[in-house]
């Protein structure tokens, strides 16, 4: 038997694809290829020379087919860089400095080029800061696309995983759009890197092929060989390197499950969504790019009801321009799928990370300058995504929704900058929807106690539960001491939301949520109940929304409500739902046997 | 012997890096013009990306664009102009 290191390892990282896939590493390394060194005769010369002009060519050849299947705009923005690679194939000087060391050396082609992109790598080294790294890596990457066509005649990450029959999870430090658009995607079944976060490009790629990765592990790289067997749970953010027969029978029990349920969900996606006794709820996605509409498609959301759109700030060292937000929301707008698309300006701060602009330093920043707040302050920042929303607006039912609002002022300031913008845009005839409808989140528990002059000046609420429920309780979810009392149904946290659906109805307008409480199916009577317009979510919860929903009564959900509202602990309100959905989807809800 | 040239500073925030070097290669090669660029003693072609990576421009620094042959007056306006708007990159 052949002995394994690292038995059973557990790496945690970060699940942003999800599954469960057991399967055999497919290492992609890079720069490890040997060079070999060997010294040539004269008549030697050409034949090398000519070796080195194959390989130029076979690799701008290769880059090019690359560029031409490069499948979504999402890649395409990345194009550049294999224009970049191309032109530095084709560069004169680059070929000569070879050509003349193969020459004046006397060596093999292979010694001569990495002679000569050690001396450009040398020169570059003369600065310290990103700019450096940024170019010594497009030099390392064109040096080893060739170093590989040399050596192997062609670049074998390509090869092994076109030929290879089996499926193979791509195990790797981090992957380039360039590598992940050459490999074969139908042969692959997950994916591993040591570095990323939800919105790299090996997550985006993940989630559109819906194959498992689980991202940031550190240094599984280094850990694994080609061939190992590993289990990635996309799901819970966990690698299983070697893992043992009991643990692989535990996740492939797992596996199974998780397939049944999801072939059962894909039936349901496209039933409407309506209650047995015929009240209509809106089922929506959030999402966060427009590589994710397929799936919003296929699992049957109606609508949009949250873009976020702080991921066009980050993945980026500048601004995107009003042209760029444009370009992005009308894609989205022109889905006629969509009976809607809310999307929501730019709520940087707090939780999410504002890495590449630049803020100073605030001690408690989810409470800090954010959204609105900045977007105030910054009001060129602010009319730039504005001017890209309006003039989507003319293509598609697009919603505009305002987060973090704290008070009325800053509605009326927003009010005055969208009027503004309208006016800037008439002025030059670009057409746009006057009528889009404006939004707020409630998220700070302040709108909700004045939910009803709010509700005088704008179309829409859309409760954002994350924030409103560690605000109202004044807990921090990622605090592990006080984690436990983040409760969604917490008697003050639904109070709170009934009094702004009353509000919100009271004056003829819709109210929405969208945050995760939305997505959890235990809560759905319950939102039902208190007569949300519209329930948002990850696009993956959607069928199993429908499914609560169109396996339950509207009174029922009334009822419930009423019940769970005379609680005055959220344990027992939750205990009574537990009982509740056990019963009525024996399926998907776990008994709680400790009745 | 004419020659147009000129002094600019590199503008975007990181520096001529591969991107804007790409773009500079592309739009020289559309003139017939020998291009040079010149930075602390150093002059590489303007039609080659590796000549313009191996000046290693960050931020701020000072390089010397030197345009000459048929549309030197065109070629060293529309490059100019490339640097000057920190090759669109904001």
């Amino acid at each position: 038997m052949k002995e394994d290191v690292f038995v059973n390892k557990t790496l945690k990282g970060i699940g942003v694809s999800s599954g469960i896939i057991t399967g055999h590493v497919y290492l992609l390394e890079r720069g490890k290829i040997p060079v070999k060194k060997t010294t040539i005769k004269d008549d030697q010369i050409e034949k090398e020379i000519i070796r080195f002009r194959t390989a130029v060519k076979k690799a701008i050849n290769e880059l090019n087919s690359v560029k031409q299947s490069i499948p979504d705009d999402e890649m395409r923005r990345h194009a550049f860089i294999i224009d970049a690679h191309i032109l530095m194939l084709q560069d004169d000087y680059f070929f000569k400095e070879v050509v003349d060391t193969i020459k004046d050396e006397k060596i093999n082609a292979e010694w001569a080029l990495d002679i000569v992109v050690s001396r450009f790598l040398a020169s570059f080294e003369n600065i310290d800061d990103l700019y450096l790294k940024e170019r010594g890596q497009d030099l390392k990457y064109i040096f080893d696309r060739l170093l590989r066509i040399l050596v192997k005649g062609k670049t074998p990450v390509i090869e092994a995983t076109k030929k290879k029959t089996a499926r193979g999870i791509i195990v790797a430090h981090d992957l380039s759009p360039a590598d992940t658009i050459q490999l074969n995607l139908n042969k692959i079944s997950g994916f591993v890197t040591d570095v990323g976060g939800r919105t790299s490009h090996t997550s985006i790629v993940a989630r559109a092929l819906e194959i498992p990765a689980v991202v940031g592990t550190g240094n599984i790289t280094s850990l694994v060989k080609n061939n190992d067997k590993i289990i990635v749970d996309g799901d819970e953010g966990v690698v299983i390197i070697n893992p043992t027969r009991e643990v692989q029978r535990e996740y492939i029990s797992k596996q199974l499950r998780l397939r049944n349920i999801k072939k059962e969900y894909l039936k349901i996606a496209g039933l409407k969504s309506e209650t047995r006794d015929g009240f209509k709820i809106k089922v929506g996605a959030n999402i966060e790019l427009l590589a994710e509409m397929d799936i919003v498609e296929r699992y049957g959301a109606q609508g949009i009801g949250l873009y976020r759109t702080e991921y066009l700030y980050l993945s980026r060292k500048t601004l995107p321009t009003e042209i760029e937000h444009f370009h992005i929301y009308k894609k989205l707008a022109e889905n006629k799928k969509m009976e809607y698309i809310t999307i929501r300006t730019l709520d940087i701060g707090g939780d999410k990370f504002a890495s590449q602009i630049e803020m100073s330093k605030e001690i408690n920043p989810a409470m800090g300058l954010r959204a609105i707040r900045l977007c105030i302050k910054e009001v060129d920042l602010f009319k730039t995504q504005l001017k890209g929303i309006l003039r989507a607006s003319a293509y598609g039912p697009l919603k505009l929704l305002i987060p973090m609002v704290s008070g009325l002022d800053e509605i009326i300031k927003a009010k005055a900058i969208i009027k503004e913008c309208m006016e800037e845009l008439e002025h030059k005839r670009i057409e746009f929807n006057r009528d889009i409808k404006i939004g707020i989140m409630i998220e700070v528990p302040a709108t909700c106690m004045i939910s009803d002059m709010l509700a005088k000046e704008i179309d829409f609420f859309s409760i954002g539960t994350n924030d409103l429920i560690q605000y109202t309780l004044a807990i921090d979810r990622g605090n592990e001491y006080v984690s436990y009392l983040y409760e969604p149904l917490h008697p003050a946290i639904l109070r709170m939301i009934r009094h702004v659906v009353d509000v919100a109805h009271a004056h003829e307008i819709e109210v929405a949520m969208c945050g995760e409480m939305a997505g959890e199916g235990l809560y759905i009577p319950v939102l039902i109940g208190l007569g949300l317009d519209e329930i948002s979510m990850n696009p993956y919860a959607v069928p199993k929304a429908k499914k609560i929903i169109r396996g339950i009564d509207h009174s029922y959900c009334r009822e419930v409500v009423s019940e769970i509202m005379l609680k005055g602990s959220s344990k027992e309100a939750e205990f009574i739902l537990r009982k509740e959905m056990a019963r009525l989807f024996p399926q998907d809800f776990i008994r709680c046997y400790e009745e | 012997m004419s020659m147009v040239e000129g002094e600019f500073t590199i503008k975007n925030r990181f520096g001529l890096h591969a991107r804007p070097a790409a773009l500079f290669v592309k739009k020289a090669s559309e003139f017939s013009s020998e291009i040079w660029m010149e930075k602390d003693g150093t002059r590489v072609n303007g039609k080659s990306i590796m000549g313009l990576l191996m000046l290693a421009c960050p931020l701020g620094s000072k390089v010397r664009l030197e345009v000459e042959g048929a549309d030197e007056v065109d070629a060293f306006s529309e490059l100019g102009k490339l640097i000057e708007d920190g090759f669109n990159e904001e």
